[in-house]
């Protein structure tokens, strides 16, 4: 319940952030394994797509899963949860 | 022209966040804070105060909830005591880090084990690293002007950080003085609707306390120490204005009795500098020279304040009512090493801890204390530098 505010900016330096893609700068280059798709075998179930933890997965209609390399680690979350096999790490160069 | 009625220091808390007109309170029951917001859940339940009451499972929540409602927007509030500040301690370094305006009463009492409910300072002197404005009342008449400022100085926006009010449990808390109650309408012109750097209320999505890099959080906190600095002339104006608008004004960050031909000086804080001021007046008459120095802000600490007001006595006797284990009591030891900035020549400091646990100290133990101090100084004799004074 606020009967009235007003922001009063006076430019100091405040701990908030606004969210944005890539604030941390481009983190693939963390990654030592590269997941990569066998699109074959992939049945579209999403699994993928949920289960990432930076959310770098987005699965398309007709293509399949799709990983935005600058940012996904490597961590291999999706490899363990496609129930195909259709994910699999292999090592980066 | 306001109203007298009488009240407890506890709802001289409540009535001035009423007269704030805050928005939220978030609370848990802890003795002796607990009839404040006791007072402010009846004003809520009789219509005479608009407020939402977030009933909270413990301290840790209320502080978190009154912080949440503050970013927000809204104007919140708070209070407790001893162990239930410590249990807050979390929130108070975010309350105040991230630079969000809100005001909390501590209606001091001593720490556990063993379990005591007398009133000490060792509770809110624990706090005072934490980038909080604190401030400290002698009566029930400053508690109620001291709660109605803090609003005031917490949401200037030179300051922007939280401001916590102590009153001793009991002695203030639970004792009945006559107090002026202003206008509202005048308070309500002065006073202005909440101020804040941002609020987070869910229109754009904001992230609060997210990972940032040593060098920005640095930063961060150099602005806090630089919003302290400009509390110090904030604080004097608030305490000006509200001078010429209610008739009450006490002095700043300090308030200074008989100081003006004093060549010793007393300083202390809180309830218990109404005896050493009784004993100075009784001590006045027999002719002693000295003053009374009584803090009413500890944060920021009025360092130059004090010096003017010192710098050509004989000697200085600070009274702390909490104690730094292994140090001195704070109050002291902040002074001391303050006024070593304006001078290589101190005047004679002593320091002594005494109402610990709530042990009673009246004015005839401030008499006994100053003389001793006093006549051991004209003797060419040095005193202690920290006496622990018990009695029982």
């Amino acid at each position: 319940m606020v009967k009235e505010v007003q922001i009063v900016k006076t430019g100091i330096k405040i701990p908030l952030a606004k969210p944005k893609i890539g604030v941390a700068g481009k983190t693939g280059f963390w990654r030592i394994t590269k997941p990569v798709i066998d699109y074959d075998k992939c049945v579209k179930c999403f699994l993928c797509e949920i289960y990432c933890p930076v959310n770098v997965i987005r699965v398309e209609p007709d293509q399949g899963p799709v990983i935005d390399y600058d940012y996904c680690k490597g961590c291999g979350v999706c490899v363990d949860v496609c129930p195909t096999s259709a994910l699999k790490l292999v090592q980066e160069e | 022209m306001g109203k007298l009625v009488a009240l407890t220091g506890n709802y001289a808390v409540a009535y001035a966040a009423k007269y704030a007109r805050v928005d939220v309170i978030a609370a848990y029951p802890i003795t002796p804070q607990t009839s404040i917001v006791e007072k402010l859940a009846e004003l809520i339940e009789s219509g005479e105060l608009d407020a939402i009451m977030i009933r909270v499972e413990s301290e840790h929540s209320a502080l978190a909830a009154t912080f949440g409602a503050a970013v927000a927007g809204a104007r919140a509030f708070t209070a407790t005591s001893s162990q239930g500040l410590l249990y807050m301690h979390e929130f108070v370094h975010w309350t105040s880090r991230a630079r969000i305006p809100a005001v909390m009463a501590i209606v001091t009492r001593a720490l556990a084990p063993p379990w005591n409910i007398w009133p000490d300072h060792s509770d809110f002197m624990d706090q005072r690293d934490a980038g909080w404005i604190m401030g400290f009342a002698m009566d029930n008449q400053e508690v109620f002007d001291l709660t109605l400022q803090a609003f005031k100085i917490s949401e200037d926006p030179r300051v922007y950080l939280p401001v916590m009010i102590g009153l001793e449990g009991f002695i203030l808390g639970h004792t009945t003085m006559l107090v002026e109650l202003p206008e509202q309408e005048v308070v309500d012109q002065w006073l202005g609707p909440r101020k804040q750097e941002y609020v987070i209320d869910g229109k754009e999505p904001l992230a609060l306390g997210n990972l940032a890099w040593p060098e920005d959080t640095e930063e961060m906190f150099m602005e806090i120490q630089k919003a302290m600095d400009n509390a110090k002339k904030v604080i004097k104006e608030v305490d000006e204005e509200y001078g010429k608008l209610f008739g009450r004004k006490y002095g700043g960050l300090i308030q200074c009795i008989n100081c003006e031909d004093a060549k010793y000086f007393a300083v202390s804080m809180g309830a218990w500098s109404g005896d050493l001021i009784e004993a100075v007046n009784k001590l006045r008459e027999e002719g002693y020279p000295i003053g009374v120095i009584r803090i009413r802000f500890c944060r920021p600490f009025p360092y130059e304040d004090i010096w003017e007001k010192v710098k050509n006595s004989k000697g200085v006797i600070v009274f702390d009512r909490s104690i730094s284990f292994g140090a001195w009591g704070p109050l002291f030891t902040d002074l001391l090493t303050g006024l070593y900035h304006y001078t290589n020549n101190l005047p004679i400091m002593s320091n002594v801890v005494a109402g610990i646990g709530g042990v009673n100290i009246t004015y005839n133990d401030f008499a006994k204390l100053l003389t001793s101090f006093i006549e051991t100084i004209e003797k060419g004799d040095k005193p202690p530098v920290f006496t622990w004074y018990h009695k029982r």
